[in-house]
């Protein structure tokens, strides 16, 4: 009773953050209730019995993407004050009603097409249970990600990559920060920098055989360098060249290199030996986990970070 | 009604709401907005299935996609993000024009 209730209360304020973020006037106000639906989405996946995606929601969903949405706002509002303005443009009259009944008629459609759904699926739970012990790890999601179905993460940290590479292309200059940060911020972030670089370690450690994995402490690291651009650090340029790159991409190419040899040893991609599989997982988990991180801090950024010297 | 068959529901609702605000706002930041919580919907969907069969732990599959599928996600919306300020610093705003009143 108490726990339908609680179900009750997280779907409606989901629904309700959800709309909010979408109708209100204010685009900053709209940000910020994503964010809140962002946390409240952790929760119900914690209520799905679904631990590994309520932290990498909360780090990745909620966190994450709030920053990138703050930062573009910020750089929105520099590029265009009259943005809060016309923000409030949307199709009025006949094409809104319009609009408004197709989506109610899809709803209904969706939520008949999921009501019709057989209410005892067996899903793929009991051959990833049977086959667990060959996989290396013991974590069932880790043992998905980067064994069973190895090629999906390969090709996702290869999205990752390849929007950074979009972004890059486009040209835009990051801005060059010349406010120092406050008291608050400057000691909050040389606290708070090395506990996220030790939970980082620690979730990619515990990954393999409990709540944990590379992509959770890669956006726990990415949080840690967002803290550090925000204090006013910036990578020195000795870096920027081809030291960045060369970390950016060590994580797909060792990810690639592996599938390549297992697609020549065993003729299948990605197939590891039992006994090899353990060290090879935690192997290709490391090097993500430290390109994920590096990935995810560069796109907060936008822009090469040895671009506003150039110019 | 089981709390999977619920969460079902209410992601098939986020999905809507995500959609509609998609094709009705013309700000651009709202529709990366919009997208996000369609997504969001789909994820609600997919992982309230992967808890059907009552079994102790539910299918691990849809999780790993979840995760997967959230990683896409930042890094599609930051991609939108730099194009939408790449459209905004050449364009001077990120509003999609009405169709109607500006044939320029």
């Amino acid at each position: 009773m108490i726990s339908g209730m609680l179900d009750i209360v997280l779907a409606l304020a989901l629904m309700g953050l959800a709309w909010g973020a979408l109708a209100s006037a204010d685009l900053f106000k709209a940000i910020v209730l994503f964010i809140a639906f962002g946390l409240v989405m952790a929760l119900v996946w914690v209520r799905l019995n679904a631990p590994d995606i309520a932290l990498a929601e909360a780090a990745i969903g909620a966190g994450l993407t709030g920053a990138l949405l703050l930062a573009a706002y910020a750089k929105l509002h520099a590029a265009s004050p009259d943005t809060d303005v016309d923000n409030a443009s949307r199709v009025r009259g006949i094409p809104f009603i319009l609009i408004s009944v197709l989506t109610l008629l899809l709803t209904a459609a969706l939520g008949y097409a999921v009501w019709t759904l057989p209410s005892d699926g067996a899903g793929l739970g009991n051959d990833v249970a049977a086959n667990l012990d060959r996989s290396g790890v013991s974590n069932p999601v880790t043992a998905v990600l980067l064994n069973f179905r190895g090629y999906d993460t390969l090709l996702e940290v290869m999205v990752l990559l390849l929007a950074l590479l979009g972004a890059w292309s486009l040209g835009l200059s990051s801005p060059r920060r010349e406010a120092a940060p406050g008291l608050v911020l400057d000691t909050l972030s040389r606290l708070l920098v090395p506990l996220l670089i030790l939970v980082a370690a620690y979730l990619l450690w515990v990954g393999a055989h409990a709540l944990g994995g590379a992509f959770q402490a890669g956006a726990v690291l990415a949080a840690a360098g967002v803290l550090m651009l925000l204090a006013g650090w910036r990578l020195p340029a000795a870096l920027a060249a081809l030291p960045l790159r060369l970390v950016l991409v060590a994580g797909p190419a060792t990810f690639l290199l592996l599938a390549v040899i297992t697609l020549l040893l065993e003729g299948r991609l990605l197939q590891f030996y039992p006994q090899w599989a353990g060290r090879l997982i935690l192997f290709i988990e490391t090097t993500a986990t430290i390109s994920i991180g590096a990935t995810l801090i560069a796109l907060f950024l936008g822009a090469p970070p040895n671009r506003e010297d150039r110019q | 009604m089981s709390a999977a068959l619920f969460y079902a529901l209410a992601g098939t609702g986020l999905f809507s709401i995500g959609l509609h605000a998609l094709l009705v706002h013309r700000h651009l930041l709202r529709k990366i907005l919009a997208i996000n919580v369609m997504g969001g919907g789909v994820f609600l969907v997919l992982a309230a299935m992967a808890t059907r069969n009552d079994a102790a732990l539910p299918d691990p599959v849809p999780h790993a996609m979840i995760i997967t599928g959230i990683v896409v996600a930042v890094a599609a919306t930051a991609l939108a993000l730099v194009l939408m300020l790449k459209l905004t610093t050449e364009a001077g705003h990120a509003v999609l024009p009405d169709g109607k009143d500006d044939n320029a």
